[in-house]
């Protein structure tokens, strides 16, 4: 079942098209990524699908309700997480969630409740009672989540839920997400990470300029780029031995690279069998350790995709943030 | 029943927040205060405060809630809280009163200053206090909308102070608190009939000193109109600007 449905949905300011004619579909219970560069357009889709921005063209139906006229009713059951902080600097921690919590007409027990319910399943307890603007980054982008899902809402939209925060506290976050979707909640999430999409989600859109040039399942996608099958082989030693019986023995091998005396990498066309390779280890007197086959990342395939190196995506973020 | 609950904690934090923190209310004490005693000290005798009294009421109503607005909304805007509220489930007219809810009665609050301070020096007798509260309610109300009207067309929490001062002080002038609007140069008195606060003014003069001179229900309704209207545009304004 569909929970979300966007359709041709544009966004443009002035002359300028942020978002162009973007079309998908998000199922109950799925976690979604939007994956894309700087300024491709993830908040301002974000920004349309909750609210805060006006559609130039096209639709979107969250369950029942259509935007924009049925926003405010779609509003009751979907959580938002902007990209930047954005909860009340003065506050402390337990005032920020029990007034996001008000904004949804929870009543003041059940708000409390929830409230240190929340700070303790983000470890945020003993910073209940301490004021926002005193919280480190990852706190706030803690805090921020748990404002979004104070009210428990249907589907929850993540902008950037790990940018800018240390290593250990993205993981953190990255489980709280995971665990949030195992209970229910439908996730929208956008990131320019591309290793976090593929660990994360379900399904991923490769959003650049405004459009969505790939759509589908981590493995989709990465099957569909896959034109070759690379196998990697450990051996005790003497892999330029073994270099030398595969260029006389298997013609139909791509490529073959020696990554080191014990190591050596094959590429062939399609999935090889490897009984026949078994036989050239025995003849050349080589003892093989291991034999594993190397799936491209999803960021090979972003690359190859979109043409868009993804430590180029890392640096400019970064570099933007500071 | 949830729009409510909503409608209270948005009122409830900024009094918390804004209206109950010592800067504001200092400020909402001694501007009064000082307007009271400047105007004091300069008359000589008691039926002089009293004739001054509308005036200052008037003048701590319009101060108080135009600049509580600036923080309250244009702050809150440039730290992008608002858009909290703006995602939120609520209409944006329940989301605007509450907002303007605060202002409304710090205003109110405001303009008793003054009158509790005139207690202490003369005779208030003969006050017709219904009116003066409706009037007093009715001035912040309207002064409260010019506010937020000030606070949508800006993004800087200094250029609606600006913004504000340039409405302020020439109102302050022209709606015949201090200068009786008849006896203004006749091309600025259309002027003063453009303004609310002339209205607002005169029904507290009316309402203590019996010395106004315009139908107190005329002047009701022109500046509930105000009001509305002032609220209306302002709305529209948000919906424009702040959703893109
Ligand atoms: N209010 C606005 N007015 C004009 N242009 C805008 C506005 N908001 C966004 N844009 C433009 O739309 C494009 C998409 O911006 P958007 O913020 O959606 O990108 P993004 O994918 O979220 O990028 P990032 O990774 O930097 O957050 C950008 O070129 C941006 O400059
Ligand atoms: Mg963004």
């Amino acid at each position: 079942m569909h929970i979300l449905e966007v359709s041709h949905l544009t966004k443009r300011y002035n002359n300028f098209t942020a978002v162009n004619n973007i079309s998908f579909n998000i199922l109950k219970g799925e976690l979604f990524g939007f994956l894309g560069p700087n300024g491709s357009g993830k908040t301002t889709t974000i920004n349309m699908l909750t609210g805060l921005a006006k559609i130039t063209s096209g639709s979107i139906k969250l369950l029942e309700f259509d935007y924009p006229h049925e926003i405010k009713k779609a509003q009751q059951i979907i959580g938002i997480v902007p990209d930047e902080s954005n909860l009340y600097e003065e506050l402390d921690g337990f005032g920020n969630l029990c007034f996001c919590a008000s904004l949804y007409g929870m009543e003041k027990t059940t708000r409390e409740e929830r409230a240190r319910q929340l700070l303790g399943e983000f470890d945020l307890i003993g910073a209940g009672n301490k004021p926002f603007k005193s919280y480190s980054k990852g706190m706030k982008r803690k805090l921020t989540i748990a404002a979004g899902i104070i009210h428990e809402p249907k589907v929850l939209f993540l902008d950037e839920p790990t940018t800018g925060i240390d290593v250990a506290s993205a993981r953190r976050i990255r489980q709280l997400i995971k665990k949030l979707n195992k209970n229910g909640t439908t996730v929208f999430l956008t990131t320019h990470y591309i290793e976090e999409a593929e660990n994360l989600c379900h399904r991923v859109a490769f959003i650049v300029k405004g459009e969505i040039i790939k759509i589908g399942t981590v493995s989709e996608l990465i099957q569909e780029a896959q034109q070759e099958s690379i196998v990697q082989f450990t051996l005790a030693g003497g892999a330029d031995r073994l270099q030398q019986a595969l260029r006389e023995k298997k013609p139909a091998i791509f490529n073959i690279e020696v990554l080191s005396d014990t190591v050596l990498r094959v590429n062939t066309p399609q999935l090889i069998s490897l009984s026949p390779y078994i036989k050239l280890f025995e003849e050349n007197n080589l003892t093989l350790y291991e034999a594993k086959i190397i799936r491209p990342s999803l960021e090979e395939v972003f690359v190859k995709i979109t043409g868009i190196e993804a430590e180029h995506m890392k640096k400019d973020r970064e570099g933007r943030k500071k | 029943m949830k729009t409510w609950i909503a409608f209270w904690s948005i009122l409830l934090k900024d009094m918390k927040n804004y209206y109950l923190k010592p800067p504001n209310i200092s400020w909402g004490i001694i501007f009064p205060f000082a307007w009271t005693l400047m105007f004091f000290l300069k008359t000589q005798n008691p039926i002089d405060i009293r004739e001054i009294l509308p005036g200052v009421m008037a003048m701590s109503i319009l101060f108080g809630t135009t600049s509580m607005l600036a923080v309250t909304i244009t702050f809150e805007r440039r730290s992008r809280s608002f858009e909290r509220l703006l995602m939120a489930p609520i209409s944006l007219n329940t989301l605007m009163l509450a907002k303007t809810t605060g202002a409304i009665v710090f205003g109110v609050i405001n303009a008793f200053v003054p009158v509790v301070f005139a207690a202490f020096m003369t005779d208030l007798s003969g006050v017709n206090w219904v009116t003066t509260i409706g009037g007093v309610f009715l001035i912040a109300v309207t002064s409260t909308f010019l506010g937020l009207f000030i606070a949508v067309s800006v993004s800087e929490v200094f250029e609606a102070q600006t913004f504000s001062n340039f409405f302020r002080f020439p109102m302050v002038f022209l709606c015949g608190l201090f200068i009786p609007v008849q006896t203004l140069p006749a091309f600025l008195q259309p002027l003063s009939y453009a303004l609310p606060l002339t209205y607002g003014a005169d029904i507290l003069k009316t309402s203590i000193n019996s010395s106004g001179f315009i139908q107190p229900l005329l002047s009701f309704s022109l500046l509930a109109g105000y009001g509305l209207v002032l609220f209306g545009f302002s709305l529209k304004n948000i919906k424009n600007k702040w959703i893109h």
